[in-house]
């Protein structure tokens, strides 16, 4: 009787912590459906090559802001990745002391600023003297992109095996040959993974990229512009008061969506081949 | 025998490699230390002319020229704890189930499929709560609230959509990932000792994770919900879309309210907006980015120090 009691809560635990994963995984699907529904009658070959019409006009597309997010990413990548990586290898590689540890943790509560506060850096340390830019757009994200890309360098060289390093070692070959042409070859995978997982966070960030690009209806005219982008371009016209802005609002979060989910769900893969 | 000159290229090699790398890591510390110098001194003006009171002054008049942040602390902290009370629960069923009690088979895509919640990106979130969210709880959720619950001041009053509750709920959406999958790993660091001797003694599965690994793992859980919480506080896009964005303290959460981050994602780029205006907006960036930066720090210290012993252990 008593044991009977107990495997009965055992089996109700079991059915409500399942039924928690399932609560969870509505609001993704529902919003993966809603943005697949709504977003694919928006979306044709004008929608992704051409500039924005306004408001009453017919067509126009977000051809622009698609640019626009290739090249404020882009420089995000520039300046954030040889950072991130380079602060990695430090991390990994001679990072066994006091100042090895407190970048770990400054890395660490880095990326957990919350991205806005990157936006008003990015506004008061760029933007206040060059202007509203795709650099000082690239640069918030770079601040966002450093800290993530750093500390999953770190822990893609750490997997690297010691022995793999003391026979290289053991031949002659000094200590940062090593490090750039063993370790670095053989963490190769996760420093991509790490990468492209940063580069996929910083795609859809609108709030640092409200404070630093501004945005632009026409093409992006130098990296020292204003210049429009996906994700701001989504928000302007989710919130805006036209039903023909609401349906290319949900063409733009389809197209943004797919980029990221590209980006994720190919480096599942990439890694699980590896292991 | 010995080669004196070849030795010595080798050793500066590898001291040039190491001060190189090293000046990037020391770059961190440099870019941490802008982050917090910039929004510092952009935010002296409104410092200077408020003082402590900025804290505890709720008019925030652009016309008048003053500021206060009280209605954005509020809303900030009513919709993270609105958030976190629907959250945590949530997640730690996930992370039990997903550590504990799930078919083994079932795990891996599970995870990752609620960790996809996590790379949608927040505008995209906020253009559904928008549409969809925000319609769903006016009509669905808060009828039956203000029905039963409606004595309560909580649940007073109309609500048109965008508001506290549908903040709440965002960002509660929002917190789910992050809580349940480091609640997960802290879970998975617990001893297999622990849990082959409850069930030696013939403990059943749920038993086990409530007598023998639960209470191994709470301090890391306590960090992932400090994590979560760092999470809601810090979100800009999707709350701005769906909390109304009105500077007004009310008990009821189907009223409109605002947060830190989203006053200043709305009203940074107002054209008319005086120095005086935008570094109060900034001193309330400051003041997140203060608040972010101590729930990360309290966050890391409980979640690291079991997941250290687990890397020493392997």
């Amino acid at each position: 009787m008593k044991w009977n009691r107990r495997k009965l809560i055992d089996r109700i635990m079991s059915f409500l912590t399942a039924a928690c994963v399932v609560v969870a995984i509505i609001p993704l699907l529902s919003i993966l459906y809603t943005v697949t529904i709504n977003g694919i009658s928006a979306i044709n070959l004008d929608f992704l090559t051409q500039l924005p019409k306004p408001e009453g006009e017919v067509g126009g597309g977000l051809g622009n802001a698609i640019q626009g997010t290739f090249i404020v990413v882009g420089i995000a990548c520039l300046i954030g990745l040889p950072v991130g990586i380079l602060a990695g290898v430090y991390l990994s590689e001679y990072g066994e002391n006091r100042f090895g540890r407190m970048v770990s943790f400054v890395a660490d509560v880095l990326a957990g600023t919350p991205s806005i506060a990157a936006g008003i850096f990015g506004y008061t340390f760029i933007v206040l003297y060059f202007g509203f830019s795709a650099i000082a757009g690239g640069a918030a994200l770079s601040v966002l992109m450093i800290p993530i890309v750093a500390r999953t360098t770190e822990e893609s060289l750490r997997l690297v095996s010691g022995s793999l390093r003391e026979a290289s070692l053991a031949l002659g070959i000094p200590r940062w040959k090593t490090i750039l042409h063993i370790v670095l070859s053989t963490a190769m995978s996760g420093i991509i993974t790490g990468a492209l997982l940063a580069i996929a966070r910083v795609s859809g960030e609108t709030a640092p990229l409200l404070l630093t690009a501004f945005g632009n209806p026409y093409w992006a005219a130098g990296i020292n512009k204003p210049i429009s982008t996906m994700p701001v371009q989504i928000y302007t016209y989710a919130i805006a008061p036209f039903p023909d802005w609401h349906a290319k609002a949900w063409g733009g979060a389809l197209v943004l969506i797919i980029l990221v989910l590209i980006l994720n769900i190919g480096v599942r893969f990439i890694t699980r081949k590896k292991y | 025998m010995d080669r004196p000159k070849f030795r010595l290229s080798k050793l500066s090699g590898d001291l040039i490699f190491k001060t190189v790398v090293g000046l990037f890591a020391f770059g961190i510390i440099v870019l941490a230390f802008l982050l917090f110098r910039e929004l510092f001194i952009a935010s002296s003006l409104s410092r200077n002319a408020f003082g402590a009171g900025f804290l505890t002054t709720s008019t925030w008049d652009p016309v008048k020229e003053v500021f206060g942040a009280l209605p954005f602390i509020f809303g900030t902290l009513v919709s993270s704890l609105l958030a976190l009370l629907i959250a945590v629960p949530l997640s730690l069923g996930i992370a039990i189930f997903l550590s504990e009690l799930a078919p083994e088979k079932l795990r891996t895509p599970l995870s990752f499929i609620i960790e996809l919640l996590a790379a949608v990106p927040s505008v995209i979130i906020g253009l559904w709560g928008i549409f969809i969210l925000a319609p769903f709880i006016r009509d669905y959720l808060a009828p039956p609230l203000s029905t039963y619950l409606g004595f309560l001041p909580l649940f007073q009053g109309p609500m048109y959509g965008p508001s506290m509750l549908t903040g709440g709920v965002i960002l509660a959406i929002m917190v789910i990932p992050i809580t349940s999958s480091v609640s997960k790993e802290v879970i998975m660091t617990v001893p297999i000792q622990q849990r082959e001797a409850a069930l030696a003694l013939g403990a059943t599965g749920w038993e086990t994770t409530r007598i023998a690994v639960i209470p191994y793992a709470r301090s890391g859980i306590f960090g992932a919900v400090i994590l979560g919480f760092g999470r809601a506080v810090g979100e800009t896009m999707a709350v701005t879309m769906v909390i109304g964005n009105s500077p007004h303290i009310s008990a009821s959460l189907f009223s409109p309210s605002y947060t830190m981050a989203s006053v200043i994602a709305n009203e940074f780029l107002e054209t008319a907006a005086s120095k005086l205006y935008i570094s109060s907006l900034i001193e309330v960036g400051f003041l997140l980015l203060v608040v972010s930066v101590i729930i990360n720090i309290a966050a890391r210290i409980l979640v690291w120090k079991l997941l250290k012993v687990e890397r020493g252990a392997a």
